[in-house]
């Protein structure tokens, strides 16, 4: 089975009969970025925007290399290092502004 | 009609049910499968990549077990949550945490090593960890039911014993009977889409409530994440670095990530538009933080902003009890609830135990995730055992407030309903959502909005339901509903400001009311205090 069917969280996908996965409910993809890093052949593309449809083609998507990106920076695919192994960010929590008292 | 009458229903006998496959749910079944129970896990979406943390990268209450280290982390948030958390309760959580954390290094997560060779075990990133949890789920014999929204608890007069549902993706129903169910279905965002939220809408609470388990800290039920206007990605903790300001590069006075939030909102509620630009960020450590959260930056990337140096309009996106503290009531160590077979676990129990009224994102909520779901996960598995042979004779019916009825058997006789469930979602939304509504709450405002909720659930509540995918839609407005309900009637309780709940017509602590508020009942909501453990955090 495709894996975007079955990753998405939200259902936003059907299996069409060809067997190809179509984007059947886009009303409720809550833009969690999850089908595009599992997808293995880079074929999905989230937007950034979370309530309004945003109108790209996948040449530009290709050419400015967005498609796959998420994935390759956590490092999934074959040959890349995964981003959980190089992740030091405890550090960053130590140096982080001290949190404040709840907001008033 | 009962779920179970239909031909194509899925049946399944188990020892222990879990609904939820997220941190606390895989946990959970991963424990009740380490004592030997037989587990069945239903998860609405996709065990691995559901809920609030499998698309983010969190950080984790990992504390060495060193006395000093352990009472610093005890005391860290213990006053901002208005000191309703409890000693104990802390302990155990960070006890279990180490341990589950480390087991998780065992289990293969890759933890980075520095070069000096420590070891980080503070924070995991989302995706690899659920996708690790789900594996392991698997190898350890667990059922796994995708795409299975669970819609009704089964019980009989000893207690719960299984639940019903239906699969999103073939519409065929399913029923699991089993010794002991762990409700593990996060909190409640209202379908805000905040990053992941949208399938935390509160089911397990009404599910939960129908069997008679009571809420707990429902009034600390209103936090809303800083996010880019156009965005999904809440990750509010940069904006520690963040400078606010107006569209014309003059400063926000006193807004802030933490203590300015409120600034913020009111701003926005005087329809002047904030921007944020991350300009506290040293430059050498901003390659660090691509690292920490790589998805706070996929749609300043995707838009041509560079955070760092560019300003960008914010708003306030509400994640409800998902980052609140509140949910199910729990009344022992095993993280059960009053009724008896029934446990709770995550996001879905009240998190006040270790955060009282008051949590940030990650650290404590995850810690809290991992070891609830191992307390509850050991405690219904030993619950299922006491039960023997007994469990597999029992006689168990759907628990549900709505009818569910079979659309199989009435097919097209039964009309459509007269009100969409969207439509009730927005009703419930107009008064969850607004700053001046949740965030800032007053008397008057509150019971405005109960006059309308009780109005939107007396409507809901005696819908009959088809069972098909529309199904899951209804359901989620009723659990919001009554979600709703919960919240502002324990917020009317609490007449002072307290943790996170914040009213303006009691803007002081009253010490007098250093107690949770324990909330129960569906149609008619009553509000109780319960003391609060006297065990003292020393400074």
């Amino acid at each position: 089975m495709w894996l975007c069917i079955k990753v998405c969280p939200t259902n936003v996908f059907d299996r069409t009969e060809t067997g190809l996965p179509l984007i059947a409910r886009q009303e409720d993809c809550q833009t969690c970025f999850i089908c595009e890093v599992y997808c293995p052949v880079d074929a999905l593309y989230v937007s950034p925007y979370a309530d309004i449809k945003q109108q790209v083609t996948e040449q530009e998507l290709v050419s400015v290399g967005i498609i796959g990106s998420w994935r390759e920076i956590i490092g999934w695919g074959r040959g890349r290092t995964r981003l959980a192994e190089i992740d030091e960010t405890p550090f960053i929590d130590r140096i982080l502004p001290p949190q404040g008292t709840i907001s008033s | 009609m009962n779920l179970h009458k239909q031909d194509s229903t899925l049946q399944l006998e188990t020892d222990v049910l879990v609904i939820g496959g997220g941190p606390a749910g895989t946990w959970a079944a991963l424990t009740a499968a380490a004592k030997g129970s037989k587990v069945v896990l239903a998860d609405k979406g996709y065990c691995g990549s559901s809920g609030a943390t499998a698309p983010s990268g969190t950080g984790v209450w990992y504390v060495e077990p060193e006395v000093k280290q352990r009472q610093e982390a005890k005391l860290s948030r213990y006053f901002m949550g208005g000191r309703l958390a409890e000693n104990d309760w802390m302990d155990r959580v960070l006890d279990q945490t180490y341990e589950n954390m480390n087991r998780l290094a065992g289990w293969g997560y890759s933890f980075p090593i520095d070069p000096e060779g420590n070891v980080f075990r503070q924070g995991l990133q989302g995706p690899e960890y659920m996708r690790l949890m789900r594996k392991l789920v698997k190898r350890a014999g667990v059922k796994i039911l995708d795409h299975s929204p669970a819609l009704e608890l089964l019980a009989d007069e000893h207690g719960v014993g299984g639940a019903a549902g239906v699969s999103t993706q073939g519409g065929d129903p399913w029923r699991v009977t089993a010794g002991a169910v762990v409700i593990a279905t996060g909190g409640c965002a209202f379908l805000s889409k905040a990053l992941g939220c949208n399938v935390l809408t509160g089911d397990g609470y009404l599910m939960a409530a129908e069997a008679g388990a009571e809420m707990s800290g429902m009034e600390f039920s209103n936090a809303y994440a800083i996010s880019p206007t156009f965005s999904s990605v809440t990750k509010t903790a940069y904006y520690r670095y963040a400078s606010f300001y107006y569209e014309d590069g003059s400063v926000v006075e006193g807004a802030g990530s933490t203590k300015g939030r409120s600034v913020i909102a009111k701003k926005l509620l005087e329809n002047r538009q904030v921007y944020a630009r991350l300009d506290q960020a040293p430059a050498d450590l901003q390659p660090l933080l691509r690292v920490g959260q790589t998805n706070f930056f996929l749609p300043f990337d995707r838009m041509g902003i560079n955070p760092f140096t560019d300003m960008f309009p914010v708003t306030l996106r509400l994640e409800g009890t998902v980052r609140g503290t509140g949910g199910i009531h729990i009344v022992d160590d095993t993280c059960a609830t009053k009724v008896p077979g029934l446990y709770a676990a995550g996001d879905a129990a009240t998190r006040e135990l270790i955060c009282g009224g008051f949590t940030g994102g990650g650290s404590h909520n995850a810690a809290w995730a991992m070891s609830s779901g191992s307390f509850a996960g050991e405690g219904a598995a030993a619950y299922a055992k006491s039960l023997g042979q007994h469990a597999a004779r029992r006689e168990v019916h759907g628990l549900s407030s709505a009818p569910i009825v079979s659309s199989r058997t009435y097919g097209s006789t039964l009309q459509k309903p007269p009100i969409a469930a969207e439509e009730y979602i927005r009703a419930v939304q107009e008064e969850v959502m607004p700053y001046d509504r949740n965030l800032f709450r007053s008397d008057e405002g509150l019971r405005d909005s109960l006059y309308r909720l009780d109005r939107v659930w007396k409507s809901i509540r005696h819908e009959p339901i088809h069972l098909d995918y529309q199904a899951v839609k209804r359901r989620e407005a009723a659990a919001m509903t009554v979600t709703a309900r919960w919240m502002y009637r324990s917020a009317q309780a609490r007449t002072e400001t307290r943790g996170m709940h914040k009213r303006i017509d009691y803007p002081d602590v009253d010490e007098t009311q250093r107690y949770r508020l324990i909330t129960s009942g569906l149609d008619d909501i009553s509000v109780r205090a319960q003391r609060v453990s006297e065990e003292a955090v020393s400074l």
